[in-house]
């Protein structure tokens, strides 16, 4: 057992892991996050992606020990004073969404993106959204609602 | 007293915004590997490296001794808790052979994957340290893994009692169709192999079994089927269904994958009742690619027989059908659902359809989004343009001239479409696309010989869905129903609860049911709340498949909503002194005709009917109903698709450039949820002809393991597609809608080839296997140019 200091979605917490959990079951199962999905064992389709300070990271990538001192954000800390964030409205308005089992990664992934200004053309945010993986979709209205947060947002 | 007020807006045909938005946004949705009650112990499955291999010993003292193991049980060991198989629920023929199958393998697996033992320890990686603990001895037998090498002669025999690889032959053939066929001026046949495809719910399974000290049993299951589980499980467990709960809560799509009932939700709740402790099992994705079922894996050969100016006169199709190594709830069942509209959007008299289903040592299949109905639209969207080429007719002319163009109209297999205009959907589609500049662009790259070639390529398609009238079920030897049902209870201070059968897991049920109550009883989207996907609360349900959701279930909110206002009408007309007949109901409220000041609001006698003060003699208190609806016919959503595609001649590469869909789905409940169930459907298809493929090797080793080798395409494959409508009402309901889930798998996959082989037809190309890899159409360029 490790013992590992970690801050999620501004709260601090102390664990004893064992060194191989990854962080998406330290999340899940630790500490009652369980928005934060998983949806395969490969990385191949960024479920479980979440905010390692400020950037998308797959959590199954992860090791729980690796998260010792780092900042993370999951999905129930995305949206402040009970305000869904700009990417999440977006997602609401857009119909960006419908069964919702790869949307909080894939709202992670966006509010990433656009962070890091590279959502700035139709192919540029298909492109930045490679790692994120949608059965329901098609993504055409993920697309478009990363485009009007996009918008909104810079 | 709180009344809510009526409203004068009506909901249904407006984007009213997702209802089950506000917990999914915010990671606050209840997925089956969320629950963990206490005391839960969790399971892990042995399974067979091997397609074939008789067990010859399962060692799991090792297993046993390792930290945390609970238990460690072998397919014999568990034999006794068995009451049945697990349930094939369409036996399409009398003399069909039917396997059994119990959840766990004993003496022999047949497919890589087949459960062996199950490990159940304290935590998740417990369960799967012990799991690679467990030694089992196999003895390898032959394998077959593809359906026309399974009934070659001499080919190894999956279950050898039966003494061939052979389920069944179904045969639906019309009478003169010997005949015309031999009178044809022009016969086209063409084979096509539909590859295995993996339908790769973004969810994986999970199932959750409680079994309380009373006999009683509480499943959480990854489900499309609530209400099916809960009386499969009473087959396979013995357990009567009233005592048996089953929740699906937030379900992470499905696609036809989660309507089954699958070993581990036996193993789990056989395991609950006898460790008296909760039982939890969550597939990983690895494991889903062997113990989920697959969809497709059909061999056809195809045949149209025509007139030579272009009337079509005939159909026939032979299909090998796999099966899998076992028969899953609907497998044998699958290319049925496509049986009877071989013929597509055309009319043609003559009509013979035969099903070969074969056993192979594979992952069982069954329903995946479209299920038979992509088969057969894909056949005869291919083979049209294959005739169209061999009478020098455009295929957009053949198609017109072949069109269905009266309404209600009987097709030569017996069903009726009730409504639809195809020559509309196409002229609509047509209006989007620009076809003559598409074209000129066309024959200039051909002219200048440019590496990258632009085609386009069309789909005009019917479907049956709706699924289904019982009577037609049962004649077809479906074991169940094809009703759903739905309850509407009118809370006394106004609020609504809606109860109903269907099992959403991404449809917006949530929403969309609630705006079709909001308009019948006049009161607002927003008081109404639908609840669903748990057997004790929704008693009467069949669950969610086949595009029937709406198509029925949304139909029985109609009926019982006609309840609530034929008892209301009761309490008003005893509280105003006036005839029934004298009440007209509009809004949310009954007015006295003639007298409009002399209203009450469905509120208003929502409370009287719980006060109970001042009922006529006789009625019953409360304001509640419940309606069960039998559809009378099927739904026949319709309409025509277009791809562009541009293909590089050199790397055989192809990428989407446009992608147009005009779709007749009745009457619209919510544009913007149907648009997105058109988007989903458009790229699960467009993905199977460019890039999906489950692939195994002559032994039964599946090689396409996981999403790195089967490729799920992201976001940077596809375009943004083009989405547009028609509305022909049903006249079989009295919504007018025909529902919308499958539209997109049935019709794009033939609408893409089409496309790439319209590019490269000036090449010599005339068809690609599915799907049309950059390899695969590189290697057609070169055949066609030696």
């Amino acid at each position: 057992m490790r013992h590992v200091a970690l801050t999620v979605n501004g709260s601090r917490h102390e664990l004893e892991l064992e060194p191989r959990e990854l962080l998406v079951y330290v999340l899940r199962e630790r500490l009652g996050l369980t928005g934060t999905t998983i949806g395969c064992d490969t990385s191949s389709c960024g479920a479980c992606t979440v905010l390692v300070g400020g950037e998308s990271v797959k959590s199954c990538t992860m090791l729980g020990v690796q998260a010792d001192g780092l900042e993370i954000t999951t999905i129930e800390g995305l949206a402040s004073n009970g305000q869904l964030h700009a990417v999440q409205q977006a997602f609401h308005e857009h119909h960006a969404l419908q069964c919702g089992y790869c949307t909080p990664g894939m709202v992670l992934a966006a509010v990433s993106l656009i962070e890091e200004g590279k959502a700035t053309s139709e192919s540029a945010i298909r492109e930045g959204l490679e790692g994120n993986l949608c059965r329901c979709t098609g993504y055409h209205n993920i697309v478009r609602a990363v485009s009007a947060a996009a918008a909104g947002v810079s | 007293m709180t009344v809510t007020e009526s409203k004068t807006t009506t909901f249904v045909g407006t984007s009213v915004k997702r209802k089950e938005d506000a917990s999914l946004l915010r990671g606050r949705a209840t997925w089956v590997d969320n629950i963990a009650p206490p005391g839960t112990v969790h399971m892990a499955v042995v399974r067979s490296p091997y397609a074939h291999a008789h067990i010859t010993r399962v060692s799991t003292d090792v297993a046993r001794a390792a930290e945390g193991v609970v238990a460690v049980l072998d397919g014999a060991e568990l034999a006794e808790d068995w009451q049945g198989s697990l349930p094939c629920a369409w036996p399409v023929t009398e003399d069909i052979k039917i396997p059994p199958h119990f959840p766990l393998a004993t003496g022999e697996t047949r497919f890589q994957g087949d459960g062996v033992a199950v490990v159940l320890a304290e935590s998740r990686a417990l369960a799967k340290d012990a799991a690679e603990l467990v030694e089992v001895e196999y003895e390898q037998l032959p394998a077959v893994a593809h359906v026309d090498k399974a009934l070659e002669k001499g080919a190894p025999i999956v279950h050898s009692d039966l003494g061939t690889n052979e389920c069944y032959v179904w045969k639906l053939e019309t009478d003169d169709f010997q005949a015309a066929l031999e009178a044809a001026d022009v016969v086209v046949t063409r084979r096509y192999v539909q590859p295995r495809l993996i339908p790769n719910a973004m969810e994986p399974r999970a199932v959750v079994a409680q079994a309380g000290p009373g006999g009683e049993l509480t499943v959480w299951s990854a489900t499309q089927v609530p209400h099916i589980l809960r009386f499969a499980l009473q087959l396979v467990l013995g357990i009567p269904e009233s005592k048996i709960r089953v929740i699906a809560p937030d379900v992470g799509g499905g696609f036809g994958s989660k309507l089954n009932v699958y070993a581990e939700e036996a193993l789990a709740a056989a395991l609950a009742r006898r460790l008296g402790r909760p039982v939890k099992w969550t597939e990983e994705r690895a494991e889903n690619y062997v113990a989920t079922i697959h969809g497709r894996d059909v061999v056809h050969e195809f045949t149209l027989a025509a007139t030579k100016d272009g009337k079509i006169t005939a159909v026939k199709s032979d299909a090998k059908c796999a099966m899998g190594a076992y028969l899953q709830l609907v497998t044998p069942g699958i290319p049925l659902l496509g049986a009877w509209i071989y013929n597509g959007a055309y009319d043609i008299p003559n009509y013979s359809v035969t099903f070969t289903g074969v056993f192979t040592n594979t992952t069982p299949t069954d329903a995946y989004r479209g299920a038979g109905r992509p088969e057969a639209t894909y056949v005869i969207e291919r083979t049209i343009e294959a005739l169209a080429e061999e009478l020098g007719m455009d295929s957009l002319e053949l198609r017109r001239k072949n069109f269905i163009s009266e309404f209600p109209a009987t097709l030569a297999s017996g069903l009726t479409i009730d409504a639809g205009d195809f020559h509309a959907a196409l002229d609509k589609l047509l209006e989007l696309l620009d076809l003559d500049s598409i074209r000129a662009d066309q024959k200039a790259r051909r002219e200048h010989g440019d590496v990258k070639q632009l085609g386009v390529g069309f789909s005009t398609y019917t479907e049956m869905c709706g699924l289904a009238p019982s009577r037609i079920l049962g004649a077809v030897r479906f074991a169940v129903g094809g009703w759903d049902s739905a309850t509407i209870r009118m809370q006394p201070l106004g609020s609504v609860q809606v109860v109903t059968g269907t099992s959403p897991h991404g449809q917006s049920h949530e929403t969309t049911w609630a705006q079709i109550v909001a308009d019948q009883l006049g009161v607002d989207v927003d008081v109404v709340e639908v609840l669903h996907g748990d057997t004790a609360v929704s008693q009467l349900g069949m669950d969610t498949y086949g595009s029937r959701s709406l198509a029925v279930g949304g139909v029985a909110l109609w009926h019982a909503s006609q309840k609530i206002i034929g008892k209301a009408r009761e309490i008003v007309s005893h509280q105003l002194e006036v005839s029934p007949d004298d009440l007209e109901f509009a809004n949310g409220s009954f007015s006295v005709k003639g007298s409009p000041d002399r209203t009450m609001s469905i509120q208003e006698i929502a409370f009287q009917a719980h006060a109970a003060h001042n009922l006529p003699d006789g009625l019953e208190p409360g304001l509640e109903a419940t309606a069960v609806y039998d559809p009378p016919n099927f739904s026949w959503p319709s309409g025509a698709h277009a791809a562009i595609v541009e293909v590089d001649t050199e790397t055989g590469d192809t990428r989407l450039v446009r992608y147009v869909a005009v779709d007749d789905v009745g009457v619209p409940v919510n544009p913007e949820i149907i648009d997105g169930q058109v988007h989903g459907g458009i790229a699960q298809a467009i993905s199977a002809a460019l890039y999906e493929e489950g692939i195994y090797d002559e032994d039964g080793n599946l090689l396409t393991t996981t999403m790195t080798n089967y490729l799920v395409p992201s976001a940077a494959e596809l375009p943004s597609f083009e989405t547009d409508r028609i509305e022909t009402s049903s006249p079989t309901n009295p919504l007018g809608v025909k529902g919308v889930g499958e539209t997109g798998t049935i019709a794009a996959t033939p609408a893409v080839i089409n496309a790439v082989v319209d590019a490269l037809s000036h090449l010599g190309v005339s068809d690609i296997q599915l799907p049309a890899t950059p390899e695969r159409v590189w290697r057609a360029i070169e055949e066609a140019k030696s």
